[in-house]
C-alpha cells in the first residue's frame, strides 16, 4: 500500500525523522562539546554566566599549543598507533582461525569452549595486572611498549574469538563444501570464501580491538612509567590534570583528536556492517 | 564420464545408522535417482560419494579408482546443493569461473567455458549480477552452470528443484533431463518426490532407513516392486495391500475397477466392496471402499479414469474386480515379493 500521499504516512515519516534526529544529536553531542571546548579561551570556559554551548569570546589555539608543545601528545599518539596496529595484527592472526575452528570443526564442544573463552575476557585487569607484572618483569619488558603489545591480546583475543565465532557460524556450511568440491582444500575454502564473506565481522574485530587499546588504562599506567612511552589514555590525564586543576581545553582537544579517527573508520565501513552479506547465498 | 560404485557403504552418526550397507553401481552416463522418504539417508550417501562425509566403513569407487580416502576436490565430481550454495560475494560470472580458477585454467579458456555453459542454461544476461539479485529458478541454473563448466566425470544433485514453486519445477525438470541427456555425464540425483524420480531417472534406487530396497528402471520399480515398502511408497495413491496371515496381496488402484468395466474373457478376481468416499481429481476419480465377503474388511482404493462413467455413491455396495495378472504377492512376515499363488 502506498502510504506516501496520506496524512498518516506523512506523520509516520515525520515521526521517524524525529527519532533519527534525536539519536543523531545524542551521539554527535560529545564530539561537538569536545570541539567547542578545544577552541574556547580559559576565561570563557570558567565564567559562570556564559552560555556553555556557544563560543562567547573569540576562539583560541592556546589549548592545542599546550597539548602539542608542553606535552608529548604527538609521541603518545604514535605510541598508541604502534601498539594498536600490532595488537590488531596479533589478534586477527589468532582469533580468526580460533573462531573458525570453534564454529565449524569442533561442533558442540566448540560452542562450550567459545563461552569459556569469552568468560576469560571478563576477568578484570585490576586483578590480572599483578601476575602480569611478574611476567613482564621476568621478560624485562618494564617501561617498554612491547609489554602492552604482549598483554593487550590477552583480552582482545578472547572477545574477538567469540565475536568471530558468531560470524562464522552464520555462514552456511554449504558454501565451504561447494568450494571444496569446486577444487579447493578446506583451508583454501576458508581463505577464498569464508574470509571474504566475513569482512564485516573482521572489520568489527579490528575496530573493537583498536578502541580497547586506545582506552585501556590499568595496564598502561602499571607497566609504563617513562613519559616518552606513554599511550594517549595515560599521558593525557596524567599531564593535563594537575591535582584538582583540569586543563579542560587541552583535555578535550586530546580526546577529540584521538577519537575522531575511530569514528571515521567506523562510519567509512558502516555499510559493510549493515549489509546482510550472506543474503541470497542460500534458498530463495 | 565414469561409473560410480558404493561398496558396503555404512555411515553411523553416533548411534544413528544413517546409511546401512549400500551397494550401488551406476552405468556409464546414467541418470540414477536416489528416491526415498525424508531422513532415509539419501543426502548422507550422496555426501559420501562427494567426499564431504567419510563412510564409517565401505568404499566409494569412481571410474574404477577407490576414492574413499581422497578429498572432494580430487574426485572429478560436481555437486548442486539443495540450497544452491552460490558464493554471495561474487557475481554470477565469478561464481561459474570459480572451479576453473581453482584449477588454474588460463583466462581465455575460462571465458570460453563460462560463455558456453551460460548459454547452454540461458543465463548469459545474468553474468554481472550477484546471487541475491536472482530468482530461485535463475539461482538453480547458475548452480547448474557452475557444476557443468568444469566438465566433471560425475554430477551429484541434492533435491535441486525443491526450492522452486510447483509450476517452475515442472519446466525445470524438463530442462534438467534434456541437459543431462545432452552432456551424457553420469548423474546421481537425490529426491523424495516420486514424480521427479519417475520422470527423470534411467534407473531409480528406492531407499528406506539407510538401505536400498530396490534398484530398477521406473517401470520395474512401479510394476514389479521388490517389497511392500517400494509398492506402497510409489504410486499415487499407493498400491492396495490385502494382508492375510498366509500372504499379502498387492494391486494398483488403476487396475482395480468396477466389475462391469472388464470384458468376459479376462481372468478376474471379483471383490464386493462398500463405497465409503469419493474424490474427484479432474482427470480421475478415486473411490475409497472397504472390501466385503471372502477377503473382507480391508480398505482399498480404486482409481477410475474420467472416461469410465459408472455411477457410484458413498454407502452403496458395488462389485469391483481386478485381473489376476495384476496380482503382486508379498511375504506377510518379511514384506518381500513372493511367488504367485492361489488365493
Ligand atoms: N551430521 C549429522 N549428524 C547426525 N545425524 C545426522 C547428520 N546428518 C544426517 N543425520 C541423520 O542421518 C539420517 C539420514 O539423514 P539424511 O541423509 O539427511 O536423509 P535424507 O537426505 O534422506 O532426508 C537422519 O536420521 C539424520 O537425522
Ligand atoms: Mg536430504
Amino acid at each position: 500500500m502506498a502510504a506516501e500521499g496520506t496524512a498518516k504516512g506523512r506523520a509516520g515519516r515525520a515521526g521517524s525523522y524525529g527519532i533519527i534526529a534525536l539519536f543523531t544529536i545524542f551521539s554527535a553531542f560529545p564530539f561537538y562539546w569536545m570541539l567547542i571546548t578545544t577552541f574556547k579561551s580559559t576565561p570563557d570556559l570558567l565564567k559562570r554566566g556564559n552560555n556553555p554551548f556557544l563560543l562567547n569570546e573569540p576562539p583560541t589555539l592556546e589549548h592545542l599549543k599546550v597539548l602539542f608543545h608542553d606535552t608529548l601528545f604527538g609521541q603518545w599518539i604514535w605510541n598508541t598507533l604502534f601498539v594498536g596496529v600490532l595488537v590488531v595484527a596479533i589478534t586477527l592472526l589468532l582469533a580468526v582461525p580460533a573462531g573458525y575452528a570453534l564454529a565449524r570443526v569442533m561442533g558442540r564442544t566448540g560452542e562450550h569452549l567459545g563461552i569459556g573463552i569469552f568468560l576469560t575476557y571478563l576477568v578484570p585487569p585490576t586483578l590480572l595486572f599483578i601476575p602480569m607484572s611478574r611476567i613482564i618483569g621476568d621478560l624485562g619488558l618494564q617501561d617498554s611498549l612491547w609489554s602492552l603489545v604482549l598483554v593487550y591480546p590477552s583480552f582482545t583475543i578472547p572477545f574477538s574469538t567469540w565475536l568471530l565465532m558468531g560470524f562464522f557460524k552464520a555462514i552456511p556450511k554449504d558454501l565451504e563444501e561447494a568450494a571444496m568440491i569446486d577444487g579447493l582444500s578446506r583451508f583454501g575454502a576458508f581463505v577464498k570464501v569464508v574470509i571474504p564473506i566475513s569482512v564485516a565481522g573482521i572489520l568489527t574485530t579490528v575496530i573493537f580491538t583498536l578502541t580497547l587499546v586506545m582506552q585501556e588504562f590499568v595496564y598502561a599506567i602499571t607497566f609504563i612509567t617513562a613519559v616518552r612511552n606513554m599511550t594517549v589514555s595515560v599521558g593525557v590525564p596524567t599531564f593535563l590534570v594537575h591535582g584538582d586543576v583540569y586543563f579542560w581545553g587541552s583535555l578535550m582537544a586530546g580526546c577529540f583528536i584521538s577519537s575522531v579517527p575511530v569514528a571515521l573508520l567506523y562510519n567509512f565501513f558502516v555499510d559493510r556492517f549493515v549489509t546482510g552479506f550472506t543474503m541470497g547465498a542460500v534458498k530463495g | 564420464m565414469a561409473i560410480v560404485e558404493t561398496r558396503d557403504v555404512l555411515k553411523m552418526f553416533g548411534d544413528v545408522k544413517a546409511v546401512d550397507g549400500v551397494n550401488l553401481a551406476t552405468n556409464e552416463g546414467e541418470f540414477l535417482v536416489l528416491l526415498g522418504p525424508s531422513g532415509c539417508g539419501k543426502t548422507t550417501l550422496l555426501r559420501m560419494i562427494a567426499g564431504l562425509e567419510q563412510p564409517s566403513s565401505g568404499d566409494i569407487v569412481i571410474g574404477g579408482q577407490v576414492v574413499t580416502a581422497l578429498p572432494p576436490r580430487a574426485r572429478k565430481i560436481a555437486m548442486v546443493f539443495q540450497s544452491y550454495a552460490l558464493y554471495p560475494h561474487m557475481t554470477v560470472a565469478k561464481n561459474i569461473a570459480f572451479p576453473l580458477k581453482a584449477q588454474g585454467m588460463a583466462r581465455e579458456e575460462q571465458g570460453k567455458r563460462i560463455e558456453k555453459s551460460a548459454s547452454m542454461l540461458g543465463i548469459g544476461h545474468l553474468l554481472h549480477r550477484k546471487p541475491r539479485e536472482l530468482s530461485g529458478g535463475e539461482r538453480q541454473r547458475v548452480a547448474l552452470a557452475r557444476a557443468l563448466v568444469r566438465e566433471p566425470a560425475v554430477f551429484l544433485l541434492d533435491e535441486p528443484l525443491s526450492n522452486l514453486d510447483a509450476k517452475l519445477r515442472t519446466s525445470a525438470r524438463d530442462e534438467l533431463q534434456q541437459f543431462q541427456r545432452q552432456v551424457a555425464t553420469t548423474t546421481i540425483y537425490v529426491t523424495h518426490d516420486q514424480v521427479e524420480a519417475m520422470g527423470l531417472g534411467h534407473r531409480i534406487a528406492v531407499m528406506d532407513a539407510g538401505r536400498v530396497r530396490q534398484l530398477g528402471t521406473p517401470q520395474e520399480v512401479y510394476h514389479n516392486p521388490a517389497d511392500t515398502f517400494v509398492a506402497t511408497f510409489l504410486g499415487s495413491p499407493p498400491m492396495n495391500l490385502i494382508e492375510t496371515p498366509e500372504y499379502s496381496l498387492g494391486f494398483r488402484p488403476e487396475n482395480f475397477l468396477p466389475r462391469e468395466v472388464y470384458g468376459k474373457g479376462d481372468a478376474l478376481l471379483s471383490l464386493p466392496c462398500r463405497v465409503t468416499r469419493l474424490e474427484y481429481l479432474g482427470s480421475d476419480r478415486l473411490v475409497y471402499a472397504v472390501t466385503e465377503g471372502k477377503l473382507g474388511g480391508h480398505r482399498v482404493i480404486s482409481k477410475l479414469p474420467s472416461n469410465i462413467s459408472v455411477f457410484m455413491q458413498p454407502g452403496e455396495r458395488h462389485e469391483f474386480a481386478l485381473p489376476e495378472k495384476e496380482f503382486k504377492f508379498f511375504d506377510p512376515h518379511t514384506g518381500l515379493r513372493a511367488a504367485p499363488r492361489a488365493l
